[in-house]
């Protein structure tokens, strides 16, 4: 019989084509109506700390230094309060075989294809991702397809995408570019169906293993740089990944105290579908329209069940503007000498924020950078911007709106990251578990469920599904 | 006369994955008023012009076929132009930090 390739059709064959790609039955996870034994899934799908490091360390993944930023402090240090000024460090994940983290996640996916007989990997991914699969890929000799999100109606190619579409074909994959749209989903599960391959998701237990080892090292790095663990790391925030398996890493190493803030350029008012808003954008990844959506509801990925599930472990949560993180690329190539991409800079415009609220003696760090080249550079970015009806200028970062404005501060004390509430996004969260729900009544292993997903207590949870009109007695 | 491939040379083509009509219900208005479309590069296995149909190997091995769009396609992205509202930043801040190094 002939398969029906219509997006209907294929659709409906989502979670068979999944299971076949990803080689985990999630249904043996599943507990209560909306419940499911997260840390069961980590443990038994996924793989531990020590395969994780030996995994990367058989392709050159991780280790990457620390540097202290002595020069982007003493800046902080002079418009901060008499005393404050905490010592910002960063980790220079662009130092990775593909130039960035995600050579981390990258490693762990494509082992585990290659362990489980898959002849390649397909990715759906419009950013770093993408390179970091094809380069592991490479390495482990296992074919590569890459699913892109590049241009508009007009053919325009959003710069930072043509790059990373670049980089995927430099190391061997086969590169499809799309048009904007969700139905890239389609598209990718077509793939995977005719192909085989496995699907190296950014959300599986193996990726966010893979991230695990980023968190233990920094922990690591900082002990014996500074003789203490990090009072703060900051983690730019996207689908939850960076957040989930950073934090989870730095628990591993016992940093029990440690802040764990997430990050993400404010895109509100662009719709991430929209043909026309798609190349109003200056920032492809890190960004709320990824980094909301992700917190309040996991498991809309493009696996059942998404191993990175940052609620959990976020201590805050802060939107920067564009032009900040602009702002601050430029600072750390100008007076740090590291030259690197925008998008992993998305946390160093918050930690100079966070750093002028803290004591001089305190750490803060940010955990990532990604490489830097045509297309993803500042000037790219802007230049871009502008051609496409954007008003570059200087003046107040906070009056910038996205889309129409960016606005690149005059001063760097004017750099301050703003608070995206967490109780309203475990709120959020709440709703979206009820409106997912298909059962009348919850049970108990769901409200237990409810208080560990949105780390919140029994109270807090109670009240809003109360609130929700849920019976929860 | 158009630009022609022959077997053998790498080239990128174009196809239609579905018209404004077959798009997903979630779409927002602007996007559904247009065709989700494709670019796939590979191998032509046939000659052919700029515009006519093609089939390809891709370097997975798949064979495609949409139009031809370009012959030994270029990356044409770049690094911009220099920003007026960038190019000072590094100049203010090595005076910041100037001052403060400087003896009081």
């Amino acid at each position: 019989m002939k398969r029906d390739l219509s997006y209907e059709g294929v659709m409906a064959r989502k979670n068979q084509i999944m299971i076949a790609a990803v080689g985990i039955d999630y249904s043996e996870f599943e507990e209560g109506p909306l419940s499911f034994d997260y840390e069961g899934m980590m443990r038994r799908a996924g793989y531990s700390l020590d395969e994780v490091q030996r995994i990367q360390a058989e392709t050159g993944v991780g280790n990457t230094p620390l540097y202290e930023l002595r020069n982007i402090t003493n800046v902080v240090r002079q418009y901060a309060a008499p005393g404050y000024g905490a010592r910002i460090l960063l980790k220079d994940e662009a130092c990775n075989p593909s130039g960035s983290f995600k050579a981390r996640r990258a490693a762990v996916s494509v082992y585990h294809a290659k362990r489980n007989g898959y002849k390649g990997v397909i990715a759906a991914t419009s950013g770093n991702y993408g390179a970091a699969v094809a380069s592991q890929a490479a390495m482990r000799g296992l074919a590569c397809i890459v699913v892109q999100e590049v241009y508009d109606s007009n053919r325009i190619g959003q710069p930072e995408i043509l790059e990373k579409g670049r980089a995927c074909e430099a190391y061997g994959a086969d590169v499809i570019q799309l048009s904007v749209g969700p139905e890239l989903f389609y598209v990718f599960l077509r793939l995977l169906e005719e192909t085989g391959y496995f699907n190296a998701s950014l959300y599986t237990p193996f990726g966010i293993a893979g991230i695990e080892t980023l968190g233990y090292e920094l922990a690591g790095q900082v002990r014996q740089k500074t003789g203490r663990s990090p009072d703060v790391v900051v983690v730019t925030h996207a689908g939850g990944g960076n957040v989930t398996g950073t934090a989870r890493g730095l628990r591993k190493a016992g940093c029990a105290s440690t802040q764990v803030v997430g990050v993400s350029v404010d895109l509100q008012g662009l719709h991430m579908a929209s043909d026309r808003d798609f190349n109003r954008k200056s920032f492809t990844t890190g960004h709320t329209g990824f980094g909301v959506p992700f917190t309040t509801w996991p498991d809309r990925a493009d696996v059942p069940r998404n191993a990175a599930r940052p609620l959990r472990y976020l201590d805050r949560y802060l939107g920067v503007t564009q032009g900040e993180v602009f702002y601050v690329t430029e600072a750390l190539a100008q007076i740090e000498g590291l030259e690197r991409g925008p998008a992993g800079n998305v946390s160093l415009a918050a930690a100079m924020s966070i750093a002028a609220e803290l004591d001089r003696d305190q750490i803060v760090v940010v955990q990532e950078t990604e490489y830097t080249g045509a297309g993803k550079h500042p000037m790219a970015q802007l230049t871009f911007a502008s051609e496409n009806g954007v008003i570059v200028k200087r003046g107040d970062p906070r009056v910038q709106k996205p889309g129409e404005s960016i606005i690149i501060p005059e001063h760097p004390e004017q750099i301050s990251a703003t608070e995206l509430p967490l109780d309203a996004l475990r709120r959020s969260y709440l709703r979206n578990a009820v409106e997912s729900l298909e059962a009348d009544a919850l049970e108990h292993s769901d409200l237990k469920y409810l208080c560990e997903e949105t780390s919140a207590s029994l109270e807090f949870v109670r009240q809003v599904l109360c609130e929700l009109g849920v019976n929860t007695q | 006369m158009s630009e022609a491939a022959k077997q053998g040379d790498w080239v990128q083509i174009h196809s239609t994955v579905l018209r404004p009509e077959e798009r997903a219900p979630q779409v927002p208005a602007d996007t559904k008023k247009v065709p989700l479309e494709m670019w796939q590069k590979g191998y032509a296995l046939t000659a052919a012009r700029i515009g006519e149909q093609i089939q390809i190997r891709t370097v997975t091995g798949r064979v495609v076929t949409g139009e031809l769009v370009s012959i030994n396609p270029r990356y044409d992205h770049g690094f911009g132009r220099p920003v007026e509202s960038v190019l000072a930043i590094g100049q203010e801040l090595r005076a910041l930090l100037e001052r403060e190094a400087a003896p009081k």
